[in-house]
């Protein structure tokens, strides 16, 4: 890629995910995926990894696989140790020229996949250091066995397993700062990023993951229409509102020095971002303010200790 | 090599693929997704500036690009879900009610 | 040329000899020394094998199973509760029709944790769609493992497949065998390359669709196919073998079968066990005889009916429970062979030799003298039995 990220240069290359997959109507993994997928060269292939998700059901389902790339999709837990498997292949390919070109290895994997089932081959696959990039679609639930709390779902949060009830208000804990966790294992590169304006920050954190060599991460922001419970045209909107809120904020942390990327000129109250999702409309009920005020607390702690981590 | 093409539901075992391995690029393409529709976007070219901001938004990938221009609507592929009609700035993208193309 | 080596360590040479692309490396007792074993050659620079540390056996075989996907050669190494771990993939990598390699030393399941020999780990596996090989001594795991690949690799077959041993019994216990030069080796198993890999240029290639009810059963016809495919490969390998060793392997190894009356039908070390049985009965003028079955998967039932159609009672000797209340699996397996036998021996089924229990020739005579009187009574008496176990009742 030259120096400066050019949308209309990279919208010109030829689509690595096609259309006709099933993702639902207004899905961000598909926004998502094809964003990281554009970020590769073009004359590069790629070989793509995946754990059973909404995304690999809908992209592989047989014969239709919606990747022009070569794909792999083995079981829920492991899509990086599949990854390292494919990379080691690589390696000892190439020892041996019986593989030509650049072939880059790129895992996509849900918050499922990642933050909890996953959770301990993606941490190994990153200590041993394979030359691999894992990106995690976070949509904040198992949404593909239909939107059940994973640890990535945000306090207070509407899932099948956290229910609204008299005796529950939805998910219990705080969301797990998984991105935190990957810094914490001192990888070369390590990004939170979202679907927004004109991709520029998806796009180049997704560069620079593909092509730092060595284990890269990425956390991607995933709004899911159907299980936040929100209109599915509004995926932009919602994502910007996730970044201004500071509920989700971009940043990145390159060989250890954490970089801010996004400060919003005005700083929204969370509610602006709780208020259009349906998972949240219990907390504007009359009675729990308290609710709102938790939310706006934790989402306040963690972005002070971002702006002193990355010295803003 | 089997095509994804030869493949169907009617297909019988001996002609299918051992271990459901599929062998072309993107033979997702194949499969009409358009049906699926309950609004549909117009594309108002004349006042689209090709600033392809719509077409990353696009969870489908359904609006091409050739040339530095963006093109009409992939209507076999589009879903209408209304993403970009709400992130193109100029009035080059309006939903209208119903699944047909318009 | 000879050589005084554990089975760990003769699994371990083999692999060096074959030298793979890719290793996936857990370990888990007895089968810990062939990572640790392999690990050296790799320090010292003797392989070309990317040796990944994984950090649990189930991205051992995740490893295995990608890599293998990639376009390269992929083996492993573990034991029960590693293997149990492994269990869900162990069907992917079937389903996949990927021929991996895996050296299973057999040990007991969980719980109670016990480390010794049985053979509840792979029999817990015989539905995954692998091919099985067993070996009764080091020679036979050492020789099993370099055959493991011109079978699973075979274009009709494409199966991943898993040579077992009895942990510390062979893994452990140092014996001579002659082993191949590594040239000689390499020609056998040759080079792999598969039509397509994920790593191919000219296409790609998707593995591990999602299939909807249309499909699933017609792929695992495909795979059905290829495992009865695999029992015609087994013998043209075996052959092939046989050719460059003059060691000879089939399907069932028949020892004493020629004119046998009583016989034995059972798997690994035990086997040397009851070899030694057999020949005291014979120098008391007892017709006895052991089949001893090396490829359990895919089961020879055709064979083994014809094997045993001259007998009259046949012991099968399981070394792992299955806990069907009806018997073990090789039981289960060897009845359901002779069912369409005009004439069919009586047939018992002796659980025996669990978490490591031993078993001496001495057992193995009682086991016979208990065919004799059915023989003798017509009565069977139990169908179902166990032996080796400490009981207040007496054993049968």
């Amino acid at each position: 890629m030259s120096t400066v990220y050019n949308l209309k240069r990279e919208v010109e290359k030829p689509v690595r995910l096609t259309g006709g997959h099933r993702l639902c109507a207004g899905c961000g993994a598909g926004v998502v995926v094809a964003g990281v997928l554009r970020a590769l060269d073009q004359e590069d292939r790629a070989v793509v990894v995946n754990a059973t998700s909404c995304l690999e059901v809908s992209t592989f389902m047989y014969p239709y696989t919606a990747y022009t790339d070569s794909y792999i999709h083995l079981a829920f837990e492991n899509a990086a140790a599949a990854c390292s498997g494919v990379e080691a292949a690589y390696n000892a390919l190439k020892r041996r020229s019986k593989v030509e070109g650049t072939v880059k290895f790129i895992t996509f994997a849900g918050d499922g996949g990642t933050y909890d089932i996953g959770f301990q081959s993606l941490s190994g696959a990153m200590e041993r250091g394979h030359d691999m990039v894992y990106v995690c679609y976070d949509n904040e639930a198992y949404m593909n066995t239909g939107i059940q709390r994973s640890s990535s779902t945000p306090l207070f949060a509407r899932t099948t397993t956290t229910p609204i009830g008299s005796a529950g208000q939805g998910k219990k804990q705080n969301k797990k700062d998984l991105t935190e966790i990957l810094v914490a294992h001192n990888i070369p590169y390590v990004a939170q990023t979202a679907p927004l304006g004109n991709f520029k920050d998806l796009h180049t954190k997704s560069y620079k993951a593909i092509y730092t060599e060595g284990p890269c991460f990425l956390n991607v922001l995933s709004p899911c229409p159907r299980g936040w419970d929100y209109p599915m045209a509004m995926l932009a909107e919602i994502t910007k509102l996730a970044v201004d809120t500071c509920v989700w904020p971009l940043y990145e942390v390159e060989e250890g020095v954490w970089r801010l990327s996004y400060i919003p000129k005005k700083k929204l109250p969370v509610e602006d971002f709780l208020r259009p999702q349906g998972r949240f409309s219990h907390m504007f009920k009359k009675g729990n303010e308290w609710m709102l005020e938790a939310a706006q607390q934790y989402v306040d702690q963690k972005w002070e200790r971002l702006l002193q981590h990355t010295g803003a | 090599m089997i095509s994804a093409k030869d493949i169907n539901e009617r297909t019988p075992w001996q002609d299918l693929t051992p271990g459901g391995e599929i062998y072309e690029p993107g033979t997702a393409r194949f499969f009409d997704t358009g049906t699926w529709r309950t609004n549909t976007p117009v594309f108002h070219a004349e006042a689209c500036k090709h600033c392809m901001l719509c077409v990353p938004f696009c969870p489908d990938s359904a609006i091409p690009v050739k040339d530095g221009k963006r093109l009409d609507f992939d209507y076999m592929h589009c879903k209408g879900c209304g993403i970009c009609e709400n992130v193109c700035p100029f009035p080059a993208i309006t939903m209208v009610s119903g699944g047909a193309i318009k | 040329m000879s050589k005084p080596l554990s089975g760990n360590e003769a699994v371990a040479y083999a692999m060096k000899q074959i030298n793979p692309d890719v290793m996936g490396a857990f370990p888990i007792t007895p089968s810990t020394e062939i990572p640790e074993y392999f690990a050296q050659y790799v320090a010292d620079g003797e392989v070309n094998t990317e040796y990944v540390t994984v950090e649990s056996e189930h991205s051992s075989m995740s490893v295995c199973i990608a890599a293998q996907a990639a376009g390269a050669r992929s083996v492993s190494a573990t034991s029960s509760c590693g293997l149990a771990l492994m269990y869900e993939l162990l069907y992917v990598a079937a389903s996949c029709r990927l021929p991996i390699t895996l050296a299973c030393v057999n040990r007991a399941l969980s719980g109670p944790i016990n480390i010794n020999a049985d053979h509840s780990d792979s029999m817990g596996a015989r539905d995954s769609g692998w091919i099985q090989i067993y070996a009764e001594n080091n020679q036979e795991a050492y020789d099993n493992f370099i055959m493991a690949m011109p079978i699973g690799e075979a274009p009709g077959v494409r199966l991943p497949v898993m040579t077992c041993m009895d942990g510390f019994i062979t893994s452990h216990a140092v014996e001579n065998i002659e082993l191949l030069e590594t040239d000689a080796v390499r020609k056998f198993i040759g080079e792999y390359n598969p039509d397509n890999y994920l790593l191919k240029k000219e296409n790609p290639l998707a593995v591990g669709p999602y299939d909807v009810s249309p499909y699933y059963m017609e792929h695992k016809m495909l795979q059905a196919e290829a495992m009865k495919a695999a029992k015609v490969r087994i013998l043209e390998v075996a052959a092939a073998f046989e050719n460059i060793s003059g060691r000879h392997y089939s399907l069932f190894e028949e020892y004493r079968m020629e004119d046998a009356q009583l016989a034995l039908v059972l798997i690994g070390s035990s086997a040397g066990t009851a070899k030694a049985a057999v020949d005291k009965l014979r120098e008391d003028g007892v017709k006895a005889g052991l089949i001893k079955i090396r490829i359990f998967r895919p089961f020879p039932g055709e064979e083994l009916a014809r094997a045993l159609a001259g007998t009259r009672a046949v012991a099968v000797m399981d070394k792992s429970e299955g806990f069907s209340a009806n018997g073990g699996p090789l039981f289960a397996e060897t009845r359901s062979a002779l069912y369409d036998l005009k004439e069919r021996p009586y047939l018992i089924n002796i659980v025996y030799g669990l978490g490591g229990r031993d078993i001496k020739v001495g057992d193995i005579e009682k086991v016979f003298d208990r065919l004799m009187d059915i023989t003798v009574t017509g009565e069977i008496g139990p169908v179902y039995s166990h032996i080796g176990q400490r009981s207040k009742e007496d054993i049968v």
